[in-house]
This record gives structure tokens, sequence and C-alpha cells, in this order.
């Protein structure tokens, strides 16, 4: 069992990268755990990811942290990211940032949750930037703000819109469906946190666009899983 | 420094002072406060910040002052044991530390994202021209080197190092790579 097993040079430097990285995506992943085995004449079986991985967990659970899979709500490919659970996130985030900066995070994340689609406009966030209530700031600033935070995973940008990334959603999860518990979405398919959805008109049921996708490949007729009616969004 | 001072001030406990200072802190008290400091020392060394020991005791140790070589020394296991990282003391003087990995390097490996790598290019040019200068360059000419590498002046915003100043005379030498005397 994962339990008995021990940890080896190789978990030790997948946890190395995997936490330099801070979230990898599958296949990145599965090569990491064969060059680490190979490297350090571990034995390795390519299907045995997950088994490799929970002989990790199950020496981080004592630190409350865990490696936890993930899906990205743009493409659907699977991730892993290295979470803390100890602390509620956004205090975790607390020590890297100043007052203001988790101020125009948190506002940030407002727009995002409230939204139709999961996305905040650049307007929108940079409007927010002189409204603050710890400390003002310029847009200039703001912005600079908004880029270090995609460039330490919390936010993704597509043309001037702003939506939380793939490591912020795993490693928020909880914080998020317990702090918006009014408009968190959870999919209809997986059962995961849907930050981006597409959402029956019928019904009102949501699901990733990318779970959506894969239902209905299996299916003649776009249908809601929940109430059957005909799906009339278009699915890209 | 006035935490440096409190430092010294601790008498460095007997083993069987230690043993009997534990007898009074529950268990899963010590191996939280392990857990605790397990995690500061990763978060400072991801952010490649020196650990000073003045803020371990006053961040992390807190009240359990007394059994603080206890708890550094179930860190230290669990940090070999699990991350394959060994806690070092870089300045004995000053009590600072840093983790660095036990594994052996391999070539080609990427361990830092982007942006890193492309400042630890810099401060890799930086140090040649230190060593090739004989280890001491004056203030004027360190900063025509930036300029060469990068043509930027100093004061405009360069799209990888942004403030390449701030860089080189705050986040290098905070990460004491570099050290600027007066």
């Amino acid at each position: 069992s994962a339990m008995a097993a021990q940890m080896t040079d190789a978990h030790r430097r997948f946890l190395q990268v995997l936490m330099s990285h801070g979230i990898m995506e599958g296949s990145e992943a599965r090569k990491l755990h064969q060059r680490s085995c190979e490297i350090h004449k571990v034995y390795y079986a390519h299907d045995k990811l997950d088994h490799f991985i929970s002989t990790i967990n199950s020496h981080l659970q004592p630190l409350f942290m865990q490696i936890r899979k993930g899906m990205s709500e743009g493409d659907g490919r699977a991730h892993y990211a290295l979470v803390n659970l100890a602390e509620t996130e956004i205090t975790k985030m607390a020590s890297d940032y100043a007052e203001n900066e988790l101020e125009l995070f948190r506002k940030t994340m407002d727009l995002i949750m409230l939204s139709e689609n999961g996305f905040a406009s650049s307007t929108d966030i940079l409007n927010l930037a002189d409204q603050l209530k710890t400390k003002k700031m310029k847009k200039k600033e703001a912005e600079q703000v908004l880029k270090v935070f995609v460039e330490d995973k919390w936010l993704s940008e597509n043309n001037g819109e702003y939506t939380l990334h793939t490591r912020c959603i795993i490693e928020m999860e909880q914080y998020i469906l317990n702090n918006y518990q009014d408009v968190a979405r959870k999919c209809n398919i997986c059962h995961s946190l849907a930050i981006q959805s597409q959402v029956c008109e019928s019904c009102g049921t949501g699901m990733h666009l990318p779970c959506v996708k894969k239902y209905f490949r299996a299916q003649t007729e776009p249908r809601c899983p929940q109430c059957n009616d005909f799906w009339t969004l278009d699915v890209p | 420094q006035a935490d440096d001072a409190d430092d010294d001030l601790i008498p460095t406990p007997t083993h069987s002072q230690v043993q009997r200072n534990l007898a009074r802190h529950p268990q899963d008290q010590l191996n939280q406060r392990a857990s605790e400091l397990v995690q500061y020392l990763l978060v400072r060394d991801q952010k490649k910040i020196p650990i000073r020991r003045a803020d371990i005791l006053k961040k992390i140790i807190r009240e359990y002052r007394d059994v603080y070589s206890e708890i550094i020394a179930r860190a230290r296991k669990t940090l070999e044991q699990v991350f394959g990282l060994q806690l070092v003391e870089i300045d004995p003087k000053h009590h600072i530390y840093i983790l660095i990995s036990t594994l052996p390097r391999t070539p080609g490996e990427n361990l830092h994202r982007d942006n890193q790598v492309a400042k630890l290019g810099l401060l890799i040019v930086i140090l040649s021209f230190i060593f090739m200068k004989g280890n001491l360059v004056k203030d004027g000419s360190s900063l025509l080197l930036p300029r060469l590498i990068t043509s930027v002046p100093p004061r405009e915003r360069h799209e990888v190092f942004g403030d390449v100043k701030k860089l080189i005379t705050e986040e290098f030498v905070r990460q004491k790579y570099l050290e600027i005397t007066p």
C-alpha cells in the first residue's frame, strides 16, 4: 500500500521539481516521473504515476500539504499542483504581497466569480485600483501587480481578460466554495468547481467546457444531462 | 541588531535539560511546530531569501524556545527524508541558513521558472565580471555592465528584469549573491 512505501530519491526529485514549478501539466509530470525513476534507478512503470504520487502524499500529509490533480478549464488537460492545506489560501498569499495587492486580488476574484463567463476585464479591474480601502493604487501600478499575479500563477490572462489560473483553482477550491457559496458553481459532470462554464438555459445546470465537449461526443444530439432539454449553446 | 543580541542571550540547553523541557510540551504540539517550521523554510527558500535564526525563533518557535533545538532537528529530518533538502548554515555569526538539495545534480535540469533562469544568467555574467576584476568592482563600473548587456539606461524598466538597478543592488544583495560595501 502507498502508506508503507518509502520515499526514494526519485520521489524527492519529483517533489523538488514540482515544488519549484508550483503546477505541472500531466504529460510534463509523466516525463518527470520517468526521468526521476531513471536517474535514481528506481522501479518505473508508466501507468504508476498516481501510485508514485500517493507515496509522496502520504509523507506530505503530516505537513498539511498535498499533490492534487485538477483540470485546466481551457483545454481540459490534467495538471498536478502542490497545495497547502493548512491555511485558508488567501492568508497563504499574505506573506508574498502587500495589503493593497491582496485587496486587489480579492476584488478581482469577486469580479470573476460574479461574471457570466468567469472572466474579468482589464478595464474593470484597473477601475478598482483607486477605490482600494487599504491603499489606493495608480493604474500603472495595478497593471504591474496583475502581471505579477499572472507570473505567480494566481491569474491567467487572455486578450485583456483575466480568470483564475488552474493552480489557483486547485489550491483555492475549498476557500472559493466556502466564501462564494451563493455564486460558486460545480460542474455537473466532474463535480469540481467551475469558474468558466456553460449553463443550461432551461435548468441552470453548469458544466466545464471540456466536460461538455466530452459528454456530447458520446451523444447523437446535444442534451442537458440534468433536465434533458436540447442544448442550445454553441459548443466550440 | 537587536534580534541577534536577543539570540545570543539564550544559553544553549544541555541535552538533559532539553529532554526535561520536551516532557513539558505535548508531542503533537511539538510535531505541529516542526511542520510549521518546515513550511516556513520551504517558502523562504522558494523565494531565495536566506533564513535568519532570529526570524525562526520569533515567528515559528515562539514560546517553545526552550526546545528549539529539538524542533529544528525534527524539521531538518523531515526536510531530508521527504524533500531531499539540507538546512545549511551559511553565516555562523549571524545564524543565516539556506536549503540545498542533497540529490545529485543532472545536466540540463530546469528547476526554476523562466524569469528566474534569466536572472541567474545575468547574475553569472556579473559574477564573472567581478571575478575577472579581482573580486572587487567599483560602483561606477558595475553599473556599466548591465547597461552593456541589456542596453537599458538605469532608470527604465527592462522587459525581463524590470528595474535592473534594483535587481542588482537590492535583490541580489538580499539573496547574498552580491555584497555592496560603501
